[in-house]
């Protein structure tokens, strides 16, 4: 075997740069280029560039949420906004190089079901700030996390049902058991329970995001069991309590509207606070990869509980839980995040 | 336990498993129409979501509820056309071009509403179909239960798997379709067209497809969203094979999925405390796996179904 003396050839040896050497230097004008841009983020003028990558249509309630606070930076005019919607979790990670690629200063989305390949498209983009909605933590230095965290709201609307409910069978009916949607049933059975200690629960899942007919069905099914307050977390089990005469609790959005008498009490989420601090934080320059979670609690107005109808609930129910309400606003009263699958406990 | 038995004393359980039932009854009829004529349609998947669309917006825009029907069927029978043209004169590969009618009539219906409703909160509603109203039937204890869950769209599937079933076995129309797919040499030697029977056949299934789809819109639900079909065409395609293409069997695995199904939507209020929801969700599709591995080994196929006919070719 012949061994060749690689160390001996001199930079500049001939005067001119080979391609090797050519290569060499490359590398490292990227690696002092990427330092010399350093950890913090330029401040920016308003209005910033913001592209929002959703996996279901705007008008899905979780998503609606996050479209209905962008567009009001939008008509603000901090933002300019673009979203793509619909987009298959197996496209996410080409979407959100695009974006990234064609400048977006601040690009928010979903991450649920690509946590992996997302972080690592903001390991390529540093200059670019992510806020995501995700089940993890936040990454240095340009991935910052939010989620629904509305389990105070959920809690109240609880107490609600357990007061209102008679055959003290109260049904649940969810998508899918992830911990997003879990922490809430599991809010809402503690509040209901905390009123209402003889309370029996229903759970059915239905294994889909948006099948309304699957979800009037498993509502259905339940109100022939007995329950008589429905947890509406999927569209189409209000419509299976307004046909059936029974109460339904919303959740995220308020739905009274659509279904009066119907649905008695809603936990909806703001994502406002979250977006509103998001985009300061990108025209400041001070972005950070931090959990923006805290800013969807009822303390920084990222959850509310919908107004109560004093026709269709009674005023001491209302009464005692406004008290529950302040409580948990003033910090006196926590609600528990409890992230495990709620189960039937019939 | 015997809580488990009871389920099936219930009227609603039967209630609920026919209207569960009656798109896959819609979609098994048209899967079953465009095989017997050797023509395996893939697009059923996009087709019930096209009907789905355009059926729920006609009635949005102000047509009746049966001219939202029959715009579903329309468009249903449209998308039939170019899978049709595509697969039988042009005798392309019936899995590929299946697949792409269901991304392009998914596509479309999602283009088009978005285009309709550039921005809406929640999706609009339409007026359903009313439940049933029948004199005399509907006064019984147990079977006016049911009917007075049903609607009118329910009765028009049960009317098509009579009508499908009438027109294969006893017409002369039904007579060349099964003889096309079973030997379309021989439909040649008798003068008739091919292509003609297989795009008419391919057609007419599809624009049963699509009514599938439009009672989501128009009777189970009232409005339209983005996926709502979830594999109820998938689950058309399977029971298919397991009616061994025909009506009256399609209607039977129809009721099957249907019952299984609403069974266990309401096993999981019963025992959901002790076993895991995702083995209930599992079930029906369970037994479409089941039930095809039993009846696949005697399954009579069609003979000369996904096989392209070239006149002239032997």
């Amino acid at each position: 075997m012949v061994v060749k003396s690689s160390g001996s050839v001199p930079l500049f040896s001939s005067g001119a740069i080979d391609r090797r050497q050519l290569l060499a230097l490359g590398a490292g004008a990227l690696v002092l280029s990427a330092l010399g841009a350093g950890e913090a983020f330029a401040a920016k003028e308003k209005p910033i560039k913001v592209a929002a990558i959703y996996t279901v249509p705007v008008e899905q309630q979780w998503v609606s949420r996050i479209h209905k606070a962008l567009k009001a930076a939008e008509a603000r005019g901090d933002i300019t906004y673009k979203f793509s919607e619909n987009v298959a979790n197996t496209d996410y990670e080409r979407v959100m190089r695009q974006y990234s690629q064609e400048g977006a200063d601040l690009v928010v989305g979903e991450i649920f079901a690509v946590e992996r390949p997302a972080r690592a498209v903001a390991k390529d983009y540093p200059n670019v700030a992510y806020l995501m909605g995700s089940s993890f933590g936040p990454i240095k230095p340009n991935l910052s996390v939010f989620d629904n965290f509305i389990h105070e709201p959920s809690f109240l609307t609880g107490m609600v049902a357990g007061k209102m409910t008679k055959s003290n069978i109260i049904g649940l009916v969810g998508g899918y058991a992830i911990p997003e949607v879990n922490r809430l049933m599991q809010a809402f059975m503690e509040g209901a329970q905390s009123v209402n200690p003889q309370v029996k629960f229903i759970v059915t899942f239905i294994n889909s995001w948006y099948d309304p007919p699957k979800a009037k069905e498993a509502a259905f099914a339940q109100i022939d069991k007995g329950a008589d307050v429905l947890y509406a977390e999927r569209f189409g089990v209000s419509d299976a309590a307004k046909e059936r005469g029974v109460k339904a609790i919303g959740n995220v959005i308020d739905t009274s509207a659509q279904y009066p008498g119907t649905v008695i009490a809603s936990a909806l989420w703001h994502m406002e606070p979250t977006i509103d601090r998001a985009i300061k934080a990108v025209v400041d320059g001070s972005f950070t990869a931090e959990d923006y979670g805290p800013f969807s609690f009822m303390a920084h107005g990222g959850a509310s509980l919908a107004p109560l109808d004093p026709k269709v609930v009674p005023p001491e129910v209302i009464e005692m839980v406004l008290l529950k309400e302040k409580e948990i606003k003033d910090g006196m009263f926590r609600v528990n995040v409890n992230d495990g699958e709620p189960k039937s406990t019939l | 336990m015997w809580d488990a038995f009871d389920i099936l004393l219930q009227a609603n359980f039967w209630a609920a498993t026919i209207r569960i039932a009656t798109p896959l009854i819609f979609g098994v009829l048209g899967a079953l129409l465009c095989e017997r004529a050797g023509v395996l349609n893939l697009g059923i998947e996009g087709i019930f979501v096209a009907g789905a669309m355009s059926g729920w917006l006609a009635v949005y825009l102000g047509l009746p509820l049966w001219g939202g029907v029959l715009m579903a069927a329309l468009v249903g029978a449209l998308f039939g056309l170019i899978h049709g043209v595509l697969t039988v004169p042009l005798g392309l590969s019936q899995h590929v071009t299946g697949i792409g009618v269901t991304l392009l009539a998914t596509s479309v219906a999602y283009f088009g509403y978005r285009v309709a409703f550039p921005n809406v909160g929640t999706p609009p509603r339409i007026e359903p179909f009313p439940p049933l109203d029948v004199p005399v039937l509907g006064d019984l204890p147990f079977i006016g239960t049911i009917l007075s869950q049903q609607s009118a769209f329910t009765v028009l599937a049960f009317i098509c798997v009579g009508l499908v079933a009438f027109v294969l076995a006893r017409t002369p129309l039904g007579l060349a379709i099964r003889a096309v797919g079973d030997n379309p040499e021989a439909v040649e030697a008798q003068g008739l067209s091919v292509v003609g029977l297989r795009i008419g056949a391919v057609m007419a299934g599809s624009a049963l497809m699509a009514l599938g789809g439009a009672f989501l819109t128009l009777s189970a639900f009232n409005a339209f969203y983005f996926g709502m079909i979830n594999g109820r065409g998938w689950v058309c395609i399977a029971l298919t094979v397991f009616a061994s293409w025909r009506p009256g069997k399609a209607l039977i695995g129809a009721l099957l999925f249907g019952a299984l199904d609403a069974y266990q939507l309401r096993l999981q209020t019963i025992t959901g405390g002790a076993v895991p929801s995702q083995i209930f969700l599992m079930l029906p599709y369970i037994f479409s796996i089941a039930a095809l591995v039993l009846v696949a080994r005697r399954a009579d196929y069609p003979r000369a179904l996904m096989k392209p006919y070239f006149k002239g070719q032997r």
